[in-house]
């Protein structure tokens, strides 16, 4: 494969991880907040139906970003309402919502399944489009991956650079203590999530808009991606630099699968498809291993220079998730 | 009052559903109706209705072990494809061994309840010495397991000379179970081991000590554990049990239902049985009746694309609102209960 080649892919694998983003950025901002919105697999099927329904029928593709964003919005707005007004499990409803929103999606989506609609165009950056390597790789891409790569840095800046940022991590980490500093924890809990599903409905249409422009129902393809996003959430360790990397690796190791198919001829196609999630489940592992308590026994018994050198390995791989994540909040 | 509650969350569900249909300019009634009488119109049908009410009463019968000892088993949907690929590879080892056909099926149906129990364990395992929350842990899982399903139907199992998405090379008539008429795939076995499992799981939650200690790991598993009972190893019995259920429904797939390992074999089951474990609030006596239903709201929508062009899915958009309506009911119910005591 010639160096051009590579590098076309290589932008390709950065396209496909802009939903993958948008989905992984707007869980981690509500589970920050202390919500878990695990209806995020039907979230992405049925804002991508829904934004391309109306990108078909205004022919604005801009309206079918905004559309997806209001059903992402409403979708969440319903995890919170059940799960901070009605003190329900936001697993539970979460879950409920997951398979409804899922079925939905097919349902409302049949009559035009297979339609053609309008696509994001490509939009070269002027000057930067022709930097040698990096121009054709990061420059020559749409509207929503260079929105993509910003959210990143943006997101990592609210939550640790920016005067709201503690308040966003405290209800989430000690509600108690943020409702004594002033904050009202359950407002607050109600907007992240809502924020979060705003951006994460973006990720729908990216994908029926963009990166698998249209709609197919069961064999868009889609069924799933919400179930990785919140895998990668916990990847993440809700720290959205990290995040990012693992959107980047998932989005890299699909590439890889088709890329490397005609050399494994042997292999069937889906399963390189799924090659993804046995590695996640693999990195759920290391990342979590850190917080089982039998390892810190064991570490206990270890020399010293060992017990130190893995304690640092894992730690520097452990992530813990925002310990009132799940959990009402109840003022005495 | 906890009944009127639910009643307004059915009416409420209906409704939706009907504002669904409305949207997508169907007529509502004969949407209603059309499932109704793909339900229940003929005893064919009917038999349908049963022959996908078995699996999802297995694992319902299983889910509602996990959620009492406090798990969310959404690896449930592998441990079925796990429990059919078990049962599946028992097949192909013994079909030309000259034993007994009924000595061989009963092995292979052994085999796949072990294959579940095993993929539930592994989940288990993750949460108790990995830390793997077991929502991520399972669902990761379920990945696994469909990918491994796919290999073995595509790769060492093929069909020769058949486009694969049909499955291996379906089994000889003597390694089926026996059904009711050689038409039907309705299996009177079957039945009996679903309506045994619920019953089972059923008596073992409300009369046995094993039921109490599961119920008491659920409700506080610190307090349990403070209290003498061990905790990871409860968690690890109530991932194989449910395991053996869903193992159970993957074989009982494999044996009576397809009579050979299809790549959509487990056919949602899995979260189907969530759904109705939540809408019978995890407890096992009104499981049957409400898995009875689901599974004729599932037949009853096959017809719908031939006759009113309607996608199938309408089911489970009608399956999804109850639950999320009966969970928001619930809801609602406790906050104006408790606003009743405080006043």
């Amino acid at each position: 494969m010639s160096g051009e080649l590579i590098l076309v892919g290589l932008a390709g694998v950065l396209t496909a991880a802009a939903p993958v983003l948008f989905g992984v950025l707007g869980e981690t901002i509500s589970e920050r907040a202390g919500v878990i919105n695990l209806s995020m697999n039907g979230t992405i099927l049925l804002t991508a139906m829904g934004g391309f329904a109306i990108a078909l029928a205004s022919r604005s593709v801009v309206l079918g970003f905004i559309g997806g964003m209001v059903i992402g919005g409403l979708v969440a707005l319903v995890v919170a309402f059940a799960s901070i007004t009605l003190h329900q499990s936001q697993v539970a409803v979460g879950f409920v919502l997951a398979l409804l929103c899922r079925d939905l999606s097919y349902f409302l989506g049949s009559p035009i399944m297979g339609s053609t609609g309008p696509r994001l165009s490509i939009l070269p950056i002027p000057f930067l489009r022709d930097i040698p390597v990096l121009g054709l790789l990061l420059f020559r891409q749409d509207v929503m991956t260079y929105l993509s790569f910003l959210l990143i840095a943006a997101a990592w800046l609210f939550i640790f650079r920016t005067r709201p940022g503690p308040m966003l991590r405290g209800i989430g980490e000690r509600p108690a203590a943020a409702y004594v500093r002033g904050a009202n924890v359950n407002r607050l809990r109600y907007f992240y999530t809502v924020t979060g599903g705003l951006i994460a409905g973006l990720a729908g249409p990216i994908y029926s808009l963009s990166v698998k422009a249209g709609w197919k129902g069961t064999i868009s393809g889609l069924d799933g991606i919400g179930w990785i996003v919140l895998a990668i959430t916990i990847f993440g360790g809700w720290n959205p630099f990290r995040a990012a990397f693992g959107a980047y690796l998932f989005s890299l190791l699909q590439w890889l699968g088709l890329v490397l198919q005609p050399a494994l001829p042997g292999v069937p196609s889906q399963v390189l498809q799924v090659a993804p999630f046995p590695l996640m489940i693999l990195t759920l592992l290391l990342v979590n291993i850190g917080n089982a308590e039998w390892v810190e026994r064991t570490l206990a018994r270890l020399p010293a220079p060992a017990r130190r050198a893995i304690a640092r390995i894992l730690r520097a791989m452990n992530a813990t998730p925002p310990s009132a994540m799940g959990t009402p909040f109840e003022k005495e | 009052m906890n009944l009127l509650f639910q009643l307004i969350a059915v009416v409420v569900a209906l409704g939706l559903t009907t504002v669904v249909l409305i949207i997508s300019r169907a007529p509502p009634l004969r949407a209603y109706a059309n499932i109704v009488l793909g339900a229940v119109g003929t005893w064919d049908e009917f038999s349908n209705v049963l022959v996908s009410w078995v699996p999802l009463l297995l694992v319902t019968a299983g889910l509602i072990l996990t959620f009492t000892v406090g798990l969310w088993n959404i690896g449930i949907e592998g441990q079925i494809i796990l429990g059919a690929i078990f049962t599946t590879w028992a097949l192909r080892l013994l079909q030309s061994s000259g034993m007994h056909p009924a000595l061989i099926l009963t092995a292979s149906i052994l085999a796949g309840m072990v294959g579940g129990a095993l993929w539930a364990m592994l989940a288990g395992a993750l949460k108790a010495f990995g830390g793997v929350n077991e929502i991520f842990g399972g669902l990761g899982l379920n990945f696994v397991a469909t990918a491994l399903n796919l290999w073995l139907i595509f790769g060492p199992w093929k069909r020769p000379g058949v486009a694969s998405m049909s499955g291996t090379v379906p089994f000889p008539h003597e390694l089926w179970l026996p059904t009711l008429t050689a038409q039907s795939r309705l299996s009177p076995s079957a039945l009996i081991i679903a309506i045994v499992a619920i019953v089972v799981v059923y008596f073992l939650i409300r009369g046995t000590y094993f039921g109490l200690r599961l119920k008491a790991v659920g409700r506080n598993a610190s307090a349990a554990y403070l209290l003498g009972v061990p905790t990871w190893q409860y968690m690890m019995v109530a991932f194989a049990l449910c395991g053996v259920f869903a193992g159970l429904a993957g074989a009982i797939q494999v044996t009576s239902v397809y009579n050979r390992l299809i790549p959509a074999i487990s056919s949602g089951y899995g979260y189907m049985g969530l759904m109705v474990a939540m809408l019978v609030n995890y407890q096992a006596a009104l499981a049957a009746p409400v898995a009875l239903f689901f599974a004729a709201l599932n037949v009853g929508s096959i017809q719908l694309p031939i006759v009113l062009k309607l996608d199938s899915s309408l089911a489970g958009v009608l399956q999804g609102s109850l639950v999320l309506l009966v969970l928001l009911g619930q809801g609602v119910r406790q906050r104006l209960f408790a606003k009743g005591k405080s006043a």
